[in-house]
């Protein structure tokens, strides 16, 4: 399982792997916003939050597609599936080395992306906490859509169709910490929420994604 | 015996392909699938290795003792011919890939990055995973695929070495192996009845 891990990470740093092709888009999209909205810094600190966890959602579904259809083209998902490791092994790892290469970094470069859009001071903790709580049901949830489309030619945007509905939760109650955050509230409510959310998908979708994967590969 | 199939039906997109499929496969055992193309040749070899559940019959086998090889080879462009094969070798908990790497003579090209292999290299590549899970029993399917003349017989001869070491070897191919022990299985006489209209709900299944 830790060589699956190796192999996905070590794949992702070299030529055409796409490590940091979330991180720059984000990075895009949050310069974007104020050329957008205008340069007044009060609007921005008020919708900064908002932006961020929005770029950050759009970054984590650029990236999901290659989750699994790269080794369905390859043939080595046939092989995985052959090979001693649980298919829900295989969806777990591939989840979990999708995240440490997208959402990782949007994590520890949000506070800079912050800063881009005059994010108010108290608003970084609560930001990078409910970031950090939030991007793992991210991967999580769009390796259960990749499982879905894999097989299919160009499924890109069928997999986004199928994966943007059920990022909402996460979405709502991370951004929801993220803005109370910026406005000094209490965010323990949406951090039990998004925390409990992101638990709930890691427990139980590698085992529909793994149920549905081995019937993709018939 | 290391693989019992018993009267398999078989089926790809939900249509019937072949039906009624019995044999055994011995320790030390080879035995060659014939048979015209798309008559379910690959169909049959991923039932038995457990990527498609058959329609009906069984496969006796112990999981744990099957190591599939199918049309792509799963290797990695970027990854160097040594760290494709380390790859597999730990996903099927071994260490040792030397012997795969002089089998196939891989030994000038461990540190290329597999993208740049030849055809044939690659496939020579993908035929030396094999040798490093360890596994006894065989499932191959078109495995001299871009083969040239000597890397066919530089496969025979690590199937002879395997088949000696008692392990034993399914093959799907059309071309001669010069393997002269391997049993023949014509697998034209399996092919199911043209599927009937009932079979159409089948296909959604």
């Amino acid at each position: 399982m830790i060589a699956l891990l190796v192999r996905d990470l070590r794949l992702a740093m070299r030529a055409g792997g796409g490590f940091g092709l979330g991180l720059a888009f984000f990075l895009i999209v949050v310069t974007l916003v104020p050329f957008g909205v205008g340069p007044q810094s009060e609007l921005l600190a008020r919708i900064a939050s908002g932006i961020l966890w929005l770029g950050a959602l759009l970054a984590c579904l650029l990236s999901l597609d290659r989750i699994l259809a790269l080794d369905w083209e390859d043939g080595s998902l046939d092989l995985l599936a052959t090979a001693p490791l649980p298919m829900e092994a295989i969806v777990s790892i591939k989840a979990l080395a999708h995240w440490l290469t997208t959402g990782l970094p949007l994590v520890l470069f949000a506070p800079v992306f912050g800063l881009l859009l005059s994010l108010p001071e108290p608003g970084y903790m609560p930001l990078v906490l409910s970031l950090l709580l939030g991007t793992p049901a991210l991967s999580v949830i769009g390796t259960f859509g990749a499982a879905l489309t894999v097989g299919l030619k160009r499924g890109g945007l069928l997999l986004s169709l199928l994966v943007l509905p059920l990022y909402v939760p996460t979405l709502i109650f991370g951004a929801e910490m993220a803005r109370r955050g910026v406005e000094g509230l209490d965010i323990t409510t949406p951090l039990l929420m998004l925390a409990g959310i992101t638990c709930g998908t890691i427990a139980l979708l590698p085992f529909a994604s793994a149920a549905v994967l081995k019937v993709n590969l018939r | 015996m290391v693989l019992k199939v018993s009267d398999l039906t078989i089926a790809r997109g939900g249509i019937k392909v072949l039906e009624g499929v019995s044999f055994e496969l011995e320790s030390g055992g080879a035995i060659v699938l014939r048979g015209p193309n798309g008559i379910g040749k690959t169909t049959l070899l991923r039932t038995i290795a457990g990527l498609q559940p058959p329609l009906a019959g069984r496969v006796d086998a112990d999981p744990d003792s099957l190591v599939y090889a199918g049309h792509s080879d799963g290797l990695k462009a970027t990854l160097t011919v040594e760290e494709n094969l380390m790859f597999w070798a730990q996903v099927f908990g071994k260490k040792e890939i030397s012997q795969a790497i002089d089998s196939f003579e891989l030994g000038r090209l461990v540190n290329r990055p597999a993208g740049l292999l030849s055809a044939g290299q690659k496939r020579r590549l993908g035929l030396a995973r094999l040798l490093v899970t360890g596994r006894p029993v065989w499932i191959l399917d078109e495995p001299t695929v871009s083969l040239d003349t000597d890397a066919v017989a530089m496969f025979a001869s690590a199937v002879r070495a395997h088949l000696a070491r008692g392990g034993s070897t399914l093959i799907a191919t059309h071309i001669d192996l010069g393997l002269p022990e391997a049993k023949v299985l014509e697998v034209g006489p399996f092919r199911a009845r043209a599927a009937e209209i009932d079979d159409f709900d089948e296909a959604f299944l």
